[in-house]
């Protein structure tokens, strides 16, 4: 029946079935940016210089926006079984583009990822997003395959871990670590939700560990204090919900409660009580206890318990290890000054400082556009690029930073809600890589510009100034709404 | 396709994830944009710069409004340290034309704080002083290359007369004392006050308010201007404030006569320099107001000496110099009044009933009491008050006090002196009287106390303390207090406290300036001092000071001086019914009272009531109509007294008003002691060694600069 059907007809259904409600948030998102663009780049002095002048960052954005549309427009009438017969041409070719660019490209900034072509230079990392996810997705559809075991892991970490390696050649370890965002993909498609939460408990552990390590509780740091404690409550979490086991959670629970008792009824009567006595005499009992006890349990979920808090110990103190002898002084520094610890207001935690003041200042409704003063008056450096959202802080306050924080959550469970009704496997994986690669982004990005992330030079989706990372966002998007707008030919679910 | 509902559920968590991560972000900003204020203020301070406008401080007249002080501007360049990058410095040394080397010797100088003692990196600093107007125009023309450099401008004072030194003061950088002391929160380093004068003690009038200029500052440090490079000013200058120009002042001096009595004490004036001469000071004062005319000290020196970059040196000069310009003997220095002193006792005699205008004492060459001998000179014997005056009788005046401390209507001898020593507060002395000028002497009354304490209790009796009676032994005047009883006399039994200045633009005068301080002495015993004092010039020891056509009185004062030659004073006004001027001149080791300060006194009357001026070098007539006033007019004990204090006179201490710039002031107002109503009778300070210390510090200065005083 579809061969019958004119050309004409052919767009009519695909236009109709097309997600307008995504295009609607993409065009409020690029528009929003490059009236930010516009307000963020007009210098104190001058006066009503248009917002759409070429020489304006703005009117180039404009002009990248325009583009965008065109892009968009064509990549919504290409026929959508091209993306997934030509995923990884594709995506082997932008690898090819990705080593070439290294090599060939200029120093800006100690980064050779840029491409000049003519007038315009252009980012192909930006567009290695799109074709990894791409052919993270044409992996996945390939019929049988599914993630049950090691081993069938390495095909898709090796896709993603391609053009990181390339990314990192090219110096720009932000856009690099924007793949590991993936890791949602492969946990979504059945990796075990096990290595999320010990990522979850890594990055938590870590945070604590650095934040608090200046003051003392029991004699010992109160971040290894809270950590241990964290182990503790996870241990009896684990036991009870993971391993199902109420005795043994309940009993382990129970012998915690006695020894803190214990320890603090001492402590009170005045006895000192060294905090690592404390925790190395009741963990390892209990683990002890756990390994005794396994066998009348679940053996494999008990052990996993006991090896999962014994790693975490291991791993807390290596970080503390590694933080002061392995990472280098200005990587400390940039950790310590996302994490509060230091205050380097006139060095490395200037940009961050100054972001937090425009943003802080502005208020419930902001100072009004272009009344921004640290904005016009160049305080917060990369303002049009990574630290955009500084200006809508500013200038639009709470309000509009709230907005567009709500923008984004709703186009990203809108991915999410599209990768749920695709028909395919294809195109769920790729919705998925779209939503985690945008998640990243949104979360690193206002994150860094808040100050509570180091500073990873990666832009905000659809508002940083520049070409290549709308041409790629758009890209991303549009290539989804393309395979999302087939669906109809399948009938709903 | 096999849907998996199990890994369906997993879009929970990762949608989850995200809105987690969301709420968290907009706690965050909830708090940083809503919560916290702190962020706004930064974000005001980094966009703000502030620019402290200052106001033309106010300029000065003389009562006949003639321009005395102006103002002039001048240049500095200034640096905020803080705001400074990387510069052009060969660029800057070109433009104001130095060397590398003495460039960064200015920039160290600046930025040392042993050197610098306002140093501080967010404020201005001056780093070059006093810019020509060609540095001043490349400067202002290339200034934006130089963030952090700025023009500072500030005034600098010009003097239409050279004279008055000792009244206008000048003014002065503020050092860090000054800026801790000031409760008004008002002087920033590098500012000016006014340092000693009027240009001091109406400091908070001259220097007006100040107003301030905020501009756009960008992360640079960059002060914003718009595209016609005009500056820019935060909220398009609804913040400004302008400043408020100082009051000028008009002073009550007549400076003309200032000068020709500056001539008479010194000769011609001579720019930047000074002017030596006789030593001793000249009040003259408008005995109805309390208007001081003329307040002259010599030797004195130009007030211009002490502006500009010469300051420091020229200070330094004035320090050095042995005959102290610096030191305003007009208010500062204690001297004893000598027979100037005479009328208060006469006063208080009558008033006591000691005494009534015929009571005559025997006077055979001087009083001589159960072997005391005040020696006097040859008149008539037993004498009344008004030609006790006449002649300057010591004998009168000795009985006088010798019978009022004897008399019985006192319970004792102290509750006599003290009757005696209210009376002598009452008429201004042994305080301080107020005058409108930092740095004046109070002079100095005994109490029964002092006697009491130094001679110790019942060892003392009128006889030990008579020649207080001649205005010798302990007591110490400063000619302005000796004028002032002048005026009083003049005004029949009040005064008005002297002032220099007549009124401040818009504010007028200080009430108590306004107001008659009444000693408890009846008019009619002031007409008799009166009759007696004209009677000293018609046909007594003043009979120079008579002038054809003007009713002169007078008093003369030979002060006997131990270690040299006596000081020449004279005391009086005129004319006799309607005084337009009561005047003290007082000279340092000239003799006889006759010989000199009456010569001067007489033409200060003719120029001022007259207005005729004789040339100062014109014979100065010295008929020697007058014998000597007093053969051993000092106490005997008093001597004594002043010859046991090494300790207090060989310190050679500084006079406060001497210190130089930016060093703290021995701030000798710290240890006055004015007299207060729980207080009224002990004419003492409490801490009597320290005071004792500033009191008697003149008399040392004078004696030991001659190298005469032996003790």
């Amino acid at each position: 029946m579809a061969s019958t059907r004119d050309n004409n007809d052919d767009s009519n259904r695909l236009l109709a079935s097309v997600d307008w409600f995504t295009v609607l948030l993409y065009v409020v998102l690029v528009v929003y940016g490059a009236v930010s663009i516009y307000a963020s780049t007009t210098a104190a002095n001058a006066s009503d210089v248009s917002m759409f002048d070429f020489d304006t960052y703005s009117g180039k954005q404009f002009v990248w926006i325009g583009l965008s549309f065109i892009i968009g427009f064509s990549l919504l009438l290409i026929d959508r079984r091209l993306y997934e017969a030509y995923a990884y041409p594709i995506y082997a070719v932008m690898i090819i583009i990705l080593i070439a660019t290294a090599f060939l490209s200029p120093n800006i900034k100690g980064s050779h990822s840029w491409l000049k072509f003519g007038a315009v230079s252009l980012q192909p990392a930006e567009f290695a997003k799109t074709t990894t996810a791409l052919a993270l997705a044409k992996l996945f559809s390939t019929y049988g395959f599914q993630l049950r075991g090691w081993r069938t892991y390495i095909v898709p970490v090796g896709i993603i871990f391609l053009p990181v390696l390339c990314i990192i050649l090219e110096n720009e370890t932000g856009s690099a670590l924007v793949y590991f965002s993936l890791i949602f993909v492969l946990y979504r498609e059945g990796m075990n939700g096990f290595v999320l939460f010990a990522l979850l408990c890594a990055i938590s552990y870590f945070v604590i560990v650095l934040k608090f390590a200046g003051s003392l509780i029991m004699g010992i740091p109160l971040g290894t204090f809270i950590v241990l404690t964290c182990v503790m409550i996870v241990i009896v979490l684990m036991l009870l919900i993971y391993c199902r086991s109420l005795i043994l959670g309940r009993n382990v629970a129970l012998g915690y409660i006695a020894c803190a008792l214990i320890a603090w009824g001492l402590s009170a009567m005045g006895v000192h009580i060294n905090g690592y006595a404390f925790f190395f005499t009741v963990i390892p009992l209990s683990l002890i206890y756990l390994l005794i006890g396994m066998f009348r349990d679940d053996l494999n979920k008990v052990l996993m318990t006991v090896i999962f808090a014994a790693v975490s110990i291991i791993y807390m103190f290596s970080v503390t290890l590694a933080f002061n002898h392995v990472l280098k002084p200005y990587q400390q520094n940039r950790i310590n000054i996302a994490l509060g610890i230091e205050e380097d207001i006139k060095g490395k935690g200037y940009n961050v400082n100054q972001s937090k003041i425009a943003i802080g200042s502005g208020g419930l409704t902001g100072k009004g556009f272009l009344e921004g003063t640290q904005t016009k008056l160049n305080y917060v450096p990369e303002q049009h690029t990574d630290f955009i959202f500084c200006t809508i802080g500013e200038e639009q306050g709470f309000l509009g930073t709230s907005a567009v924080l709500l923008l984004f959550l709703t186009l990203i469970l809108r991915v999410i809600a599209i990768g749920e009704r695709q028909h395919t496997t294809f195109g769920r994986v790729y919705a998925y890589c779209v939503a985690s690669i945008l998640i990243f982004h949104l979360t690193i990005n206002i994150g860094m510009v808040i100050g509570v992330v180091p500073v990873i030079g990666i832009p905000l989706p659809f508002f940083s100034y520049g070409g290549s990372s709308l041409w790629g966002f758009t890209l991303l998007l549009f290539i989804l709404l393309r395979i999302d707008a087939v669906r109809s030919e399948y009938g709903t679910w | 396709m096999r849907k998996d509902y199990n890994l369906e559920k997993r879009k929970f968590v990762i949608g989850g994830f995200i809105v987690v991560i969301v709420a968290i972000y907009l706690c965050k900003l909830f708090d940083l944009q809503i919560l916290d204020d702190k962020y706004s203020e930064i974000a005001v301070n980094n966009a703000r710069s502030t620019k402290i406008t200052h106001p033309s401080r106010g300029q000065i007249y003389d009562r006949n409004g003639k321009l005395v002080v102006y103002n002039e501007p001048a240049y500095d360049l200034v640096v905020v340290p803080r705001d400074v990058q990387e510069f052009d410095t060969l660029g800057m040394c070109k433009i104001l034309r130095l060397d590398r080397k003495d460039f960064e010797t200015l920039w160290k100088n600046m930025s040392d704080p042993e050197k610098n003692k306002n140093y501080s990196a967010t404020t201005p600093q001056p780093l070059v002083q006093n810019l020509d107007s060609t540095t001043y125009g490349h400067l202002q023309e290339t200034l934006h290359r130089f963030p952090g450099f700025d023009i500072a401008q500030r005034i600098i004072r010009r003097y239409n007369y050279v004279s008055a030194a000792n009244v206008l003061g000048n003014i002065r950088e503020v050092n860090a004392e000054d800026i801790e002391r000031d409760s008004d929160n008002y002087y920033l380093p590098g500012d000016y006050t006014g340092d000693m004068g009027v240009e001091k003690s109406y400091e908070k009038y001259l220097r007006g308010v100040k107003g301030k200029e905020i501009f756009v500052r960008d992360a640079r440090g960059r002060i914003v201007r718009d595209e016609q490079g005009k500056i820019k000013y935060y909220n398009d200058g609804k913040d400004n404030v302008d400043p408020i120009a100082g009051k000028d002042l008009q002073l009550s001096l007549d400076i003309e006569l200032q000068q020709y009595c500056e001539g008479l004490m010194r000769g011609a004036a001579q720019r930047g320099q000074i002017m030596h001469g006789k030593r001793g000071a000249i009040v003259a004062i408008e005995p109805k107001t309390g208007e001081v005319l003329a307040l002259v000290t010599s030797p004195n020196y130009d007030p211009a000496m002490l502006v500009g970059k010469d300051r420091g040196k020229n200070y330094a000069k004035l320090v050095d110099d042995g005959t102290k310009p610096l030191y305003d003997r007009a208010i500062m220095a204690a001297y004893p009044p000598g027979s100037t002193f005479k009328p208060t006792q006469g006063l208080i005699f009558m008033q006591e009933g000691i005494t009534n205008i015929n009571t005559s004492y025997p006077c055979y060459r001087g009083y001589i009491n159960k072997g005391l001998k005040i020696g006097c000179h040859g008149h008539g014997s037993p004498i009344a008050l008004q030609p006790a005056l006449a002649t300057s009788c010591n004998g009168y005046f000795c009985w006088g006090l010798y019978y009022m401390l004897k008399n019985h209507k006192y319970e004792n001898l102290d509750s006599a002196f003290t009757v005696w020593k209210n009376y002598m507060v009452q008429m201004g002395y042994g305080y301080k009287l107020n005058i409108d000028l930092p740095g004046e002497s109070r002079g100095f009354i005994p109490n029964a106390k002092f006697y009491n304490d130094n001679i110790g209790e019942g060892k003392w009796g009128a006889n030990t303390i008579l020649s207080i009676a001649i205005g010798q032994g302990e007591i110490m005047a400063t000619p302005l207090q000796i004028a002032n009883l002048s005026a009083t006399i003049a005004n029949r039994g009040y005064y008005i406290t002297p002032h220099v200045v007549k009124q401040i633009r818009d504010v007028g005068i200080p009430k108590e300036y306004t107001e008659k301080h009444q000693p408890s002495i009846n008019r009619e015993y002031y007409e008799n001092v009166v009759t007696g004092m004209r009677m000293a010039v018609t046909g007594g020891t003043c009979k120079n000071a008579n002038l054809p056509g003007l009713e002169v009185c007078g008093k003369t004062g030979t002060v006997q001086n131990p270690h040299g030659q006596d000081h020449s004073v004279f005391m009086g006004f005129a004319p006799k019914d309607d005084p337009k001027i009561a005047i003290c001149v007082y000279v340092e080791n000239a003799g006889f009272g006759a010989q000199v300060a009456v010569p001067l006194g007489s033409r200060i009357f003719e120029r001022y009531l007259l207005g005729k001026s004789r040339n100062e070098n014109d014979e100065i007539v010295s008929e020697d109509t007058v014998s000597n006033e007093i053969e051993n007019g000092a106490n005997k004990w008093s001597d004594k007294w002043l010859q046991e204090r090494p300790s207090v006179f060989d310190k050679k201490e500084v006079p406060a008003q001497l210190n130089p710039d930016n060093t703290p002031k021995q701030e000798s107002e710290k240890t006055a002691h004015h007299p207060s109503p729980s207080d009224p009778i002990n004419g003492l300070p409490q801490n009597r060694e320290q005071e004792q210390a500033i009191l008697t510090q003149p008399i040392v200065d004078i004696f030991t600069r001659y190298g005469i005083y032996k003790g």
